[in-house]
């Protein structure tokens, strides 16, 4: 019964090394078309049902490859969903997911909700009787739990801006409202194809700058940039090893981003953590001897979250000292390891040197301390001590998608401004970005048009 | 004394806009039915504003029109003057508006009734309805006359327990000193009815003699004849005009003067009035940035010298409307023949009603118009040709009539006082519809007029009449995609002369006729039909092309809409009995008892996971019973 196509990623995020983007609906073979290119030009729609193709995403704007996947294309109705079904096997980590399903949602799928493929699967009748409780159940559940997700996302910045924007949508379109519903009255000012143009330009803007900071430096889609310093031989590979073989990541090397520095990306209890430069430390164990003191400060600088390494079964040395004093005033874990062997090292001096920065104990070797250090991790994050560059801004794709389509609706309604289309017909495209980033917050209440109206101008017989 | 006085299929309550058009619908159906009302002078008066139409408002009497009512015909009849207005902007938008001949109004009307097969009027005060095992069977009088009836229509408007206030007066009265019906209202809350007490006000009546109209500046009607029926052919050609004049200082300081006086302010009123007909100690209140109001000075009927001040609504005692009038250029010297007041009355909570208007309390009684929670004749009128039409199909034992939000204003009217409520009077505004490209004046008969022909309401003859015309838009709209238009000197010189620019290929006529400086007449120049088309033709053509593609985005959530609206939620579903749903949801879904997931999902305070909830919960039941099978 429901005509359109929704997309998600059916793989829990980071915990595989390939991630899945499922398709199901109507429009699942032709969005993927749209998007996927085989090796051999394949349709695949005209491939057999139930196979599997390799290719390339591609993005149709820049026509530039975003991801090697492997597509495997079902026709309805021996699917989950019962509809057709396109899944997309990428590599796993949070930016390629996340880049291929932004790619569905702006190509005409639509971020499914909690629990829909399996609404879908039981609605269509795949699922029998005794399973319908606990549909409901998944749905309820879910949703209450996406509901706080994004209400803790809602909070701030992001929220106000949305908010200001809907703010002065609405106020024109109140105005053309009474323009319309109140011809006569000359106390309000004509709503002009000229104003009109100024505050869709001016929304649509805002729409675009909230746009790029999402593309930008996005700590939930791209990670936080994490360093791993220490002197040679103190187990920073170790480290390395064990949060990545912890966390089951696995290696992305991003063409055009990095370029001697190669990076890593693993989900530590949900914080997604860059590694930067994970191959310096395999190769030669030190950073600085391998990129250069000035690009190291740089790395440095440029980093959300440091961790620096001590030995413990060796005393400190100028060397540690001198990486205590360049990381200073940045987001440091400090890891005293090898805790399995004699200590040699002063704690106390180094509780000094860590002042209030987090200190964790570890034995990367006999795996102990790690849980300690991932609840570290954690807690820099959640508790928001960690100032990184745009937190606030918009890094939930249903946001993004959202964010699209309000920005496609209001450059139609330029576009009819343009063409000289009547400013109540060009209000209905205004109308619907009002709506579409009230989905956003969660708040698309029609009545409000009407209390702005009585609100704003005086009117009545 | 009670005697039994007769037995009919349908009794309607009233006769008010919302009475006509119910008597009407159900007679024009073929109901044996019955008009009851207090005073039989006073049919479709107009207690307030002499005009009928406007922004959304005006589409509804189109309607009315198109489903074979009978207030667009009637005001054609009798206007001084008509509009067309927002003729500026998009064809979504544009509305007539007419100033009536309040009287000729009410006689003319009164003959259509009196003159209708199936319909007996009768002058009388009804007291109570019969209700037994919880359906209306019929109505009982203040003389004891009881008549029985399959079907009970309320439209009592606002003289449930009316109350005029007026200054430090307060009496009560119905509307314009009516009298008041206060022993059905008690009725109606004793069957357990919830009522709520809402407001509205008219401003005074003034003698046109002692006007100086010099000083207002005259607000002529349009010089091209206008209708609302589309079966009206003869036009009033002599039109007379209405006057625009301002309030200004002088009058806000004396109505800030007067304050304490007014019953608005005293705590005398605790009636909920509408937001968008606020009385002008209100707008000087609320608003007291502004320098002056409009007010528009509007003669009530051709044989009368009383003219309605409209802007000017109020409640202020009489002594003070008189200064207040004075204060303002033109009206000098006026005289005040009738003072302005506020009425309060009551009115029944508009959930408590199916979209039918059918009552969900007691079976076989529906209720339109003021008596719903709304304002304004025209929805008063909407609402009563639905009741009256559902009373009379329920009566035969003929399945009854759903209007949607994508059929019609009257249909996101009904939708939104059943579904959602008031919490003020409510009126039709155009931001209320969320189709109103679809809902535009021009096509309500495409709209409309199958059903009307349906229910039996439309003619044969008329019926005939707009297949052809539809038929011809169709034709028309496929020769103007096929046609090819080369680029050569008579089309590019036409091109040129309009400012645009100029071809360099063929193109079909009716991409041509999108551009923004083309219209129908340029394009007809270019390609002649082959025979020739009546006017309507011709705008529905053009717009129909012109806006294709909002046409065509607009048509696609109707479509999504409608897949909501065919899953039917059975009545007797238990809310309780469904795992998951947010307690707020459940708590409204039981009070509104939706009758599509459609409806359910529009209901504040029901968010979508409920309605997922509720999806599957439906479809649960739909796969048990095939498993039974």
């Amino acid at each position: 019964m429901e005509l359109d196509t929704i997309a998600a990623i059916s793989t829990p995020m980071g915990e595989g090394a390939i991630a899945i983007v499922r398709l199901s609906g109507p429009e699942a073979f032709d969005i993927a078309d749209h998007l996927f290119k085989s090796v051999g030009d394949k349709r695949l729609k005209e491939v057999p049902s139930h196979t599997i193709h390799y290719g390339h995403i591609i993005d149709p704007k820049t026509d530039q490859v975003a991801e090697e996947v492997m597509v495997s294309a079902m026709k309805g109705p021996k699917t989950f969903t019962k509809e057709d079904v396109i899944e997309i096997n990428c590599h796993g980590g949070l930016v390629s997911v996340n880049r291929v399903l932004q790619l569905m949602l702006t190509n005409g799928a639509r971020l499914a909700e909690p629990g829909e493929f399996t609404k879908r699967a039981f609605l269509n009748g795949r699922i029998d009787l005794s399973q319908a409780e606990a549909v409901m159940d998944l749905i309820r559940a879910k949703t209450d739990k996406a509901m706080n997700v994004a209400l803790g996302q809602m909070e701030g910045r992001l929220s106000n801006l949305i908010k200001r924007l809907r703010q002065e949508i609405l106020e024109v379109l109140a105005h053309v409202e009474v323009n319309i519903d109140y011809p006569e009255y000359d106390d309000v000012e004509e709503m002009t194809h000229h104003l009109l143009l100024e505050k869709a330009s001016f929304v649509q803007k805002e729409i675009e700058q909230l746009l790029r900071t999402s593309q930008q430096g996005k700590i939930l889609r791209e990670g936080l940039s994490t360093v791993i310093v220490g002197r040679p031989n103190v187990g920073k590979s170790s480290l390395l090893n064990s949060l990545v073989h912890e966390n089951k990541a696995i290696v992305t090397d991003i063409p055009g981003t990095t370029r001697d520095v190669i990076e890593e990306y693993v989900n530590v209890r949900g914080v997604p953590l860059k590694l930067v430069d994970t191959a310096g430390i395999r190769e030669t164990e030190d950073i600085v001897e391998r990129i250069g003191v000035e690009r190291s400060r740089q790395v440095l600088k440029e980093a959300d979250l440091i961790l620096l390494v001590v030995n413990y079964s060796d005393e400190l040395t100028d060397e540690d000292i001198n990486l205590f004093k360049a990381v200073e005033g940045m987001d440091v874990i400090v890891i005293v390891n090898k805790t399995d062997l004699e200590q040699k090292i002063d704690m106390e001096k180094v509780r000094q040197l860590a002042a209030n920065q987090k200190l964790v104990t570890t034995s990367l070797l006999e795996e102990q301390g790690i849980n300690e250090l991932e609840e570290a991790i954690s807690e820099l994050f959640f508790t928001g001590s960690i100032e990184a560059e745009d937190m606030t801004y918009v890094s939930n794709s249903r946001h993004i998608a959202l964010l699209h389509q309000a920005l496609n609706s209001i450059n139609d309604a330029i576009e009819g401004v343009d063409l000289g289309t009547p400013i109540d017909i060009v209000q209905i495209d205004l109308t619907r970005t009002w709506e579409i980033l009230g989905e956003i917050i969660g708040d698309s209440v029609q009545d409000s048009l009407i209390d702005q109206l009585f609100s704003q101008f005086c009117l009545g017989k | 004394m009670a005697y039994e006085a007769g037995s009919y299929d349908v009794i309607v309550i009233g006769a008010g806009h919302a009475g006509v058009e119910a008597g009407l619908a159900s007679a024009r159906i073929g109901a044996k039915t019955l008009m009851v009302t207090i005073n039989l002078d006073m049919v479709a008066f107009m207690p307030c504003n002499p005009s009928i139409g406007g922004p959304a408002k005006g589409i509804v009497v189109r309607e009315i029109d198109a489903l074979g009512g009978e207030m667009g015909k009637n005001i054609d009849k009798t206007y001084i003057q008509m509009r067309m207005l927002n003729t500026g902007k998009g064809p979504a938008v544009r509305a007539l508006r007419a100033q009536a001949d309040k009287f000729t109004y009410q006689h003319e009307m009164k003959k259509t009734l009196e003159n209708q097969e199936n319909l007996t009027l009768l002058q009388g005060m009804v007291e109570s309805l019969i209700v037994e095992d919880g359906e209306c069977r019929g109505i009982i009088t203040q003389t004891g006359a009881t008549y029985y009836a399959k079907s009970v229509v309320i439209t009592t408007g606002t003289f449930l327990r009316g109350e005029i206030i007026l200054g430090e007066l307060k009496y009560s009265s119905g509307p314009n000193n009516q009298q008041p019906s206060i022993k059905l209202s008690e009725h109606l809350e004793a069957l357990g009815f919830d009522m709520v007490r809402f407001k509205t006000g008219t401003p005074p009546r003034v003698n046109s003699h002692s006007i100086d109209y010099s000083k207002t500046e005259i607000q002529p009607g349009d010089d091209v004849p206008r209708a609302f029926s589309y079966e009206t052919t003869k036009y009033i050609t002599e039109q007379l005009p209405c006057w625009l004049t301002y309030t200004n200082e002088k009058t806000h300081t004396l109505i800030d003067n007067n304050l304490h006086r007014s019953p608005m302010y005293s705590g005398m009123i605790k009636g909920t009035g509408p937001r968008y007909c606020p009385s002008i100690e209100d707008k000087v209140v609320r608003f007291n940035d502004k320098p002056r109001h409009q007010i528009f000075l509007e003669p009530e009927g051709r044989n009368t010298q009383e003219v309605y001040v409209q802007g000017l609504s109020t409640s202020l005692p009489e002594d003070v409307q008189q200064d207040i009038l004075r204060t303002i250029p033109g009206l000098e010297n006026v005289q005040m023949m009738r003072a302005g007041y506020a009425i309060e009355y009551d009115s029944i909570v508009p959930t408590q009603l199916w979209p039918t208007l059918e009552t969900k309390k007691v079976k076989n009684l529906y209720t339109a118009g003021q008596i719903n929670g709304t304002s304004g004749y025209e929805e008063a009128a909407g609402q009563g040709l639905m009741a009256g039409m559902n009373a009379g199909l329920h009566s035969l034992g003929r399945e009854q009539v759903i209007l949607s939000r994508s059929d019609g204003y009257i249909g996101v009217l009904i939708d939104d006082l059943v579904t959602k409520g008031t919490n003020e009077p409510y009126r039709l505004l155009t931001s209320r519809a969320e189709y109103r490209l679809l809902l535009r004046h021009d096509n309500a008969d495409l709209r409309l007029t199958e059903i009307g022909y349906n229910v039996g309401m439309i003619s044969e003859e008329r019926y005939q009449k707009f297949l052809s015309k539809k038929q011809q838009i169709e034709e028309e709209i496929m020769r103007l995609k096929k046609i090819i238009l080369k680029p050569n000197a008579e089309v590019q010189g036409l091109i040129q002369s309009l400012g645009g620019s100029e071809l360099k290929d063929g193109i079909r006529a009716s991409d041509l006729l999108k551009r923004p400086e083309m219209s129908y007449a340029h394009i007809e120049q270019l390609a002649k039909a082959t025979s020739e088309l009546d006017d309507e033709v011709k705008e529905q053509v053009e717009i129909q092309i012109k806006y294709e593609g909002y046409i065509e985005k607009s048509l696609q959530q109707v479509d999504r809409l409608k897949k909501m609206e065919n899953k039917k939620i059975p009545n007797q579903i238990d809310y309780d009995d469904i795992n998951g749903l947010a307690s707020e949801a459940r708590q409204k879904l039981k009070s509104v008892r939706p009758l599509s997931l459609a409806q359910a999902s529009r209901i504040s305070g029901v968010n979508p996971a409920d309605i997922s909830i509720l999806l599957v919960y439906l479809e649960q039941g739909r796969i048990a019973k095939v498993a039974n099978e």
